[in-house]
């Protein structure tokens, strides 16, 4: 365990922020930081303009922060949305100096900053103070609740990551969405997966963990007393009906759920994860543990109950089929 | 007749599974073992995560077999509340014996 962690832990990081990363077109900037030498975070940034999905935050920070202060290197930003950057607490979190400020009469807007968080009772605070920041209705407010809850507790539960979760998220008025990022740098998804399940590659650990019932706690059907896994699975068919992007990267692994069709009116649900509309990736740099982004377009938001139905009916069908797979069956001469 | 009120323990937003592992091993399964009912009454709470009933209840379904059912009373849920115990139950019946 130690060895692996090790292994693994020493790489450096030039992180380039280009003027444009979100769900939809953030593939390339996971493709091109850069691992090369050891223990020092490099960050530089377009100096025209800066425009990155909240994952984009967390990531730097949850990187930043298995850095020594004193390694962690950035350049003077020029771009003039740099403010972004102040406003949402990477200096802050990463203590780092900035020659950024803020001005007064500049709005806030509706954002929670980047936030660490390592036990159960700081994500019940969180919850219930930082939540309200985003000045949601009440059913938007609950499912942005529960993505939150259920992404913070999967790594308090399993990520062993010494630095819990870093968490950052932000409303956007055009798209009248919100956009949450959560990154940790603890053992990763394939590590827990095989626990109980095997999975040779990162992209195959992935896909087990957006299946319902599968959890690295247990083989058994039904989880354990404290885990069904099923989390993971419900936050995916919250962005899929609604037609948003959910993206998961752990190890070398990389999972995109992409938009659906506006033709297609259908409530409908996959178990597994490759027969949504999608793109993958397994030759990612290495991410020493998990980082999660999903967007929630606010005005799309289904009613949270007939998902649920939805989510039902396909869960007791992929647990029926699991069985299925394992009867035995009669050997004919 | 042993009821507790989840808003009480879990809050508006029930989601702390430490929360749910506590009532589960501190009240219901001692009711249970006492043959009293239980009475699991969610008003005022407004939603609970899946993550959360499971901590709740799946080990009593699993411990006692699904006829426990017959002693435990989901009272004052919402629809979102009543979809995500139907989830929980469903597949921990389908789960069961295996």
């Amino acid at each position: 365990m130690t060895n692996y962690m090790d292994s693994r832990y020493h790489v450096d990081m030039k992180i380039y922020l280009p003027n444009s990363a979100f769900l939809g077109n953030i593939d390339p900037f996971l493709r091109h930081y850069d691992t090369s030498s050891p223990d020092v975070l490099e960050i530089s940034a377009n100096n025209k303009w800066i425009s990155v999905h909240p994952v984009v935050l967390s990531l730097i920070a949850a990187l930043g922060l298995t850095i020594k202060q004193e390694n962690i290197q950035h350049e003077k930003f020029e771009a003039r949305s740099k403010h972004y950057l102040m406003r949402m607490g990477l200096f802050k979190i990463l203590k780092i100096a900035s020659d950024i400020t803020i001005t007064e009469h500049e709005p806030a807007g509706r954002f929670i900053p980047l936030t660490q968080i390592r036990t159960s009772d700081e994500l019940t605070k969180f919850i219930t103070e930082m939540i309200p920041l985003l000045h949601l209705k009440p059913e938007q407010a609950n499912t942005i609740g529960y993505i939150v809850s259920e992404l913070v507790r999967n790594v308090i539960e399993h990520a062993k990551a010494l630095n819990g979760a870093i968490i950052c998220a932000q409303y956007y008025k055009k798209s009248n969405s919100i956009r949450i990022g959560i990154a940790d740098t603890g053992v990763g998804i394939k590590y827990t997966i095989n626990q109980s399940h095997p999975a040779e590659t990162d992209l195959e650990a992935i896909q087990l963990a957006l299946r319902p019932g599968i959890t690295g706690t247990t083989r058994k059907e039904g989880g354990t007393e404290q885990n069904a896994g099923a989390g993971l699975f419900f936050i995916k068919s919250i962005a899929s009906v609604n037609r948003d992007f959910f993206i998961i990267y752990s190890g070398n692994g990389f999972y995109k759920l992409l938009k659906k069709q506006s033709t297609i009116q259908k409530l409908q649900l996959n178990s597994n994860p490759f027969k949504d509309r999608h793109s993958k990736n397994n030759a990612l740099p290495f991410w020493k543990g998990t980082v999660v982004g999903v967007d929630i377009t606010l005005d799309q938001t289904k009613e949270f109950s007939i998902l649920l139905k939805a989510i039902r009916e396909i869960y007791s069908k992929d647990i029926e089929d699991r069985r299925k797979a394992r009867y035995k069956k009669p050997q004919f001469a | 007749m042993k009821q507790i009120d989840i808003f009480d323990k879990a809050g508006e937003f029930a989601e702390n599974k430490d929360v749910a592992r506590d009532i589960r091993v501190d009240e219901i399964i001692p009711a249970l073992e006492r043959n009293e009912k239980v009475i699991l009454n969610f008003e005022h709470v407004g939603a609970a995560t899946q993550s959360f009933i499971h901590a709740l209840i799946s080990d009593v379904l699993r411990k006692y077999g699904i006829d426990v059912l017959d002693h435990i009373i989901f009272k004052s849920c919402n629809e979102t509340i009543k979809e995500i115990i139907n989830i929980v139950v469903e597949y921990m019946q389908e789960g069961i014996g295996n």
